[in-house]
């Protein structure tokens, strides 16, 4: 479910990025994270695979509800760590207009 | 219960090559001036999507290892550490599924630099507009 949900964000970042009309919101560094994120996980889903067989497929909905629920606050890290990238690295400039306005 | 540490030192140091990568092109550059412009993409460009992708990997799977107590506030950092045969069961992990994530992530990074890179050189293409 995790892992679901990471390439949910990796693949809504893509297209994202992909219709951006300028780079002023540095889309790539989310996509980069999110698809890194998503690679990691699916090695860790092919070794528990291998693991588990065929129980790996039917988790128990306790088990599939704290997943989601990793799944979802890891999507909110990613997205706070790329905020606070755009805010201190402030390409547009927009912070330091509005620090600078009297 | 610790594979991203293994994902953490590659992105430590694919950082350094990176820094080291980027000021060597902009002393190359300045060395080149008026020469003609290098149309494909510089390997500290591409180096940097690969820090990207494993730190920010590294990162979100930390984050899952303290959701699952794995690792704690205080010393040793990871609860694995407390029980040698713990211990023994996460150093076995992180040479086994920590490597495999290193190895993929790096895979994949190549191929995605090796398409950017057809993508820069083929010629532009007319619009198809219906």
């Amino acid at each position: 479910m995790t892992l679901l949900i990471t390439v949910f964000a990796a693949v809504t970042a893509t297209v994202a990025w992909y219709r951006r009309k300028n780079d002023d919101m540095r889309l790539g560094i989310l996509c980069f994270m999110y698809w890194g994120a998503s690679i990691m996980w699916f090695v860790d889903a092919v070794f528990e695979f291998i693991e588990l067989k065929d129980a790996y497929f039917t988790p128990a909905v306790e088990d599939m509800l704290n997943d989601a629920f990793l799944g979802l606050s890891v999507v909110a890290l990613g997205l706070i760590i790329w905020l606070v990238r755009l805010l201190i690295t402030d390409p547009r400039g927009s912070v330091r207009a509005a620090l600078q306005k009297k | 219960m610790a594979c991203f540490l293994v994902t953490a030192a590659e992105a430590l140091v694919v950082t350094a090559v990176e820094k080291a990568e980027e000021k060597k092109e902009l002393e190359n550059a300045g060395n080149m001036e008026g020469a003609e412009e290098v149309s494909s993409i510089p390997l500290s460009r591409k180096l940097k999507w690969l820090t990207y992708m494993l730190w920010g990997g590294a990162v979100l799977l930390m984050f899952e290892h303290i959701w699952h107590g794995e690792v704690v506030p205080w010393f040793p950092f990871l609860s694995a550490m407390n029980d040698p045969a713990d211990t023994a069961e996460m150093l076995h992990e992180m040479a086994t599924v920590g490597v495999c994530m290193a190895l993929l992530t790096t895979g994949i990074w190549a191929i995605v630099c090796r398409v950017a890179d057809i993508i820069v050189k083929r010629p532009v293409q007319q619009q198809n507009v219906l």
